[in-house]
């Protein structure tokens, strides 16, 4: 009885994809009729879009016999439809996503293939892969998908002339957080930007608290289903300094009405209303586009999340997202199987590929990719995010991607009641002991 | 949107000819009887089937008897959904009702002024609910917003983030976007209010204030059902602004039911409890549908309008 609940939804979800058949501005491509098409569909949105697309022309030129039709979408609409098409059969042979949580649910549906065998045969590619980049890739042991694309840490952001305005340093340590906090609290200055009306922005704080004071096995255990696991007293200390934060007025005010998809709250940090952010990689780009001479007149300061005093956790250690990632729908056929895995092996992660994903800022997930970053106004960026993502002894995938989707939404339910302050670190714990590894 | 069954001068003339003429032509309904069937009947039937299974949208469809329903009964969540939803009909119904009543009456008059100043509040009308709901973050925003442009302390709130606060604007922002709706169904009703009536007040003395109380709102009543009945079904279902707008937070502030539903379906994955929730709101819908009709069917003989 689902099939047309399921069918009405399949046709619903089309604010406006973008088809191109096979060879579509390819050039020579269109030349390829009467052979199989694998298809994928990827996200719109430049400048990330236009190195998808070119991956795309320069593998449909080298295949004639053998093509890719793309379909694009702008993210949101991609979440959905990708979902309600693997549920309906009707999945693109290569189903790209974030890896963790939401790739665990097509496993467990059994929608896409297991490539760990592929792996092996083509040892030498893997190798060339950040090893970090394979944890949300894989389920039970078993790899699932290609970490593909690039690397993205979160970061914590901060604004140099305005400390230098204040006379202050970049912390050290959660205490230095503490004390910049009343510092600029004092110049009328709002200590951090937060755009917490998107949630995830607030998880981010967390995923670096649990980490650096109790070490990686906290969420470990969470991720591994262990019961009760959030009632381990590193997460209930990291509650607490988190709580401690915002009640010392730690967040600029407001920050609940603040989202982070009309980039307001970068907006804070470059017009220097924020002194600090914790944030995605990916908002180095976009605060160069958007606020003037703030990043490249080099007021834009970057580091890795401080240490906590007495906390367990590798300071080198960092979250976010450790690459995205492509799988193989089980409901494709062998002849658009052979395809989409020729893609995955000669062009992603390719030579070609890279040079584009540099060009454009972003650090590809390939080792030895910085000696390619050149001197250029965005090397020293594109090098720390580098180093960082290299030198990682943990590389935390977001929280909210590598659990269940289930889990991932009473998460984020709570987090956003924590940064109300309407729930306490304890009842917190309580309300997610409850989804553990559902 | 259905169209509200203004009532039609014609209709008593129309019921009173010879039932051959009406069999005739009630093949008319056909077409939009097969729409309703296929579009609403059939998912309805499968969202209760669903209602008995377990299901995240990927795998397989299982059966599991009771357990979405015990799930969604249990859940503390549901009747702090109920009451969200109630206190946005009530609350978008007590400030629409006589807003948009007032407004109506205004520009039912046929002044030119009126006219200009009644297609000026029919724009919200024309703008999509996301396109709203996106323009008011955006002016609420309290860094970049409307109260730090125009230098205004008093708007520099935490609008979104303190449930009072994010409620209030809800309910706002609902109204800002139907009394124009609701003002158009009053206007058509007060034109249809006799003008001989209003000759006879005047004459008898009676003042604009007692001409409203005691003509023209009586007169309205049915008007008044037909508004309230499509405010409170409509603010039942009411996803779109609320979701941009504040995606049911701060926290659950703001999760009204059909909110709560979307959350469970296609963020939690859990299809069955999402689809008992959809079941409830059905039945919650109808129930006070009939409650509205039949506040409304006591008395047939109170309106004066011909037909009515």
């Amino acid at each position: 009885m689902g099939l047309p609940l399921g069918a009405a939804l399949a046709a619903c979800g089309s604010s406006g994809p973008t088809q191109t058949g096979a060879g579509g501005g390819g050039g020579t491509g269109g030349t390829g009729g009467g052979a199989g098409k694998a298809t994928y569909w990827y996200l719109t949105g430049q400048p990330n879009e236009g190195v998808r697309t070119r991956a795309v022309e320069r593998f449909n030129k080298a295949n004639p016999n053998g093509q890719l039709a793309t379909t694009t979408f702008q993210n949101d609409a991609f979440k959905a439809k990708i979902k309600t098409a693997i549920g309906a059969g009707e999945a693109p042979t290569i189903i790209w996503g974030w890896g963790g949580g939401g790739l665990r649910s097509y496993v467990q549906a059994g929608q896409v293939d297991d490539l760990t065998s592929w792996f092996d045969e083509n040892a030498a590619y893997k190798d060339r892969l950040f090893p970090s980049s394979f944890g949300a890739a894989t389920v039970d042991g078993k790899i699932y998908a290609v970490p593909v694309e690039t690397v993205t840490p979160i970061v914590l952001y901060y604004n140099k002339k305005i400390f230098d305005k204040v006379g202050a340093q970049a912390p050290q340590e959660w205490g230095d957080i503490m004390d910049l906090v009343k510092k600029f609290n004092a110049a009328g200055i709002a200590p951090f930007s937060l755009g917490g009306q998107s949630r995830w922005t607030n998880m981010m704080w967390l995923e670096f608290l649990f980490d650096r004071i109790g070490g990686t096995e906290v969420f470990q255990a969470i991720y591994d289903g262990e019961k009760d696991a959030w009632n381990n007293p590193a997460s209930i200390d990291a509650l607490t300094k988190m709580q401690e934060l915002i009640k010392a007025n730690g967040f600029v005010k407001g920050f609940s009405t603040i989202t982070a998809d009309s980039n307001a709250d970068q907006a804070l940090l470059y017009t220097g209303k924020a002194a600090m952010m914790l944030h995605g990689g990916w908002t180095y780009g976009s605060m160069k586009t958007d606020g003037g001479d703030f990043v490249t007149g080099g007021n834009l300061g970057y580091m890795n999340f401080p240490p906590v005093a007495g906390g367990k956790g590798d300071p080198s250690n960092t979250v976010g997202n450790p690459a995205q990632y492509m799988s193989i729908s089980s409901k494709a056929t062998a002849e658009e199987k052979e395809i989409a895995k020729k893609f995955l092996l000669t062009e992603m992660n390719a030579d070609a590929q890279s040079k584009d994903w540099v060009g454009i800022t972003q650090v590809p997930i390939v080792k030895g990719i910085d000696a390619q970053f050149g001197t250029g106004e965005d090397a020293p960026w594109q090098k720390f995010v580098y180093d960082t993502a290299a030198n990682a002894k943990s590389f935390q995938q977001s929280w909210d991607q590598a659990l269940s989707p289930t889990a991932a939404e009473v998460l984020l339910d709570n987090i956003a009641k924590l940064f109300q302050l309407s729930v306490t670190p304890q009842q917190f714990a309580k309300n997610l002991n409850e989804v553990i590894g559902k | 949107m259905t169209v509200p069954p203004i009532p039609a001068r014609g209709s008593a003339s129309v019921a009173a000819t010879p039932g051959g003429q009406g069999r005739g032509l009630s093949w008319l309904a056909v077409p939009a009887l097969l729409f309703f069937v296929a579009f609403a009947v059939i998912p309805l039937f499968g969202v209760f089937a669903l209602s008995f299974t377990t299901w995240d949208g990927l795998g397989e469809i299982r059966l599991s008897g009771l357990d979405s329903w015990k799930a969604v009964l249990s859940d503390p969540g549901l009747p702090h959904a109920l009451w969200v939803t109630f206190l946005v009909i009530a609350l978008s119904w007590a400030v629409q009702t006589p807003a948009s009543l007032l407004l109506g009456t205004f520009l039912a008059g046929f002044q030119r002024y009126r006219a200009v100043l009644a297609v000026l509040y029919f724009i919200p009308l024309l703008l999509s609910s996301a396109a709203i709901a996106i323009t008011f973050k955006a002016l609420l925003d309290p860094n970049f917003g409307l109260g730090a442009g125009l230098g205004i302390p008093i708007l520099v709130q935490d609008w979104l983030g303190r449930p009072v606060l994010a409620f209030g604007v809800v309910i706002f922002v609902v109204s800002w976007q139907f009394i124009p709706f609701h003002s158009l169904l009053y206007q058509g009703g007060v034109r249809q209010i006799p003008r001989s009536m209003y000759e006879a007040a005047e004459l008898d003395g009676a003042g604009r204030i007692r001409m409203f109380f005691s003509i023209t709102l009586p007169q309205l009543k049915y008007t008044i059902i037909t508004s309230s009945t499509l405010m409170v079904v409509g603010s039942l279902v009411f996803f779109d602004l609320i979701f941009v707008l504040t995606a049911g937070g701060p926290g659950d502030a703001t999760r009204v039911l059909a909110v709560e539903m979307y959350k469970r379906g296609f963020m939690a994955n859990l299809m069955g409890p999402a689809s008992a929730i959809a079941v409830i709101l059905v039945l919650v819908g109808l129930a006070l549908a009939l409650l509205l009709r039949r506040l409304g069917g006591r008395d047939q003989t109170h309106s004066q309008l011909e037909g009515a």
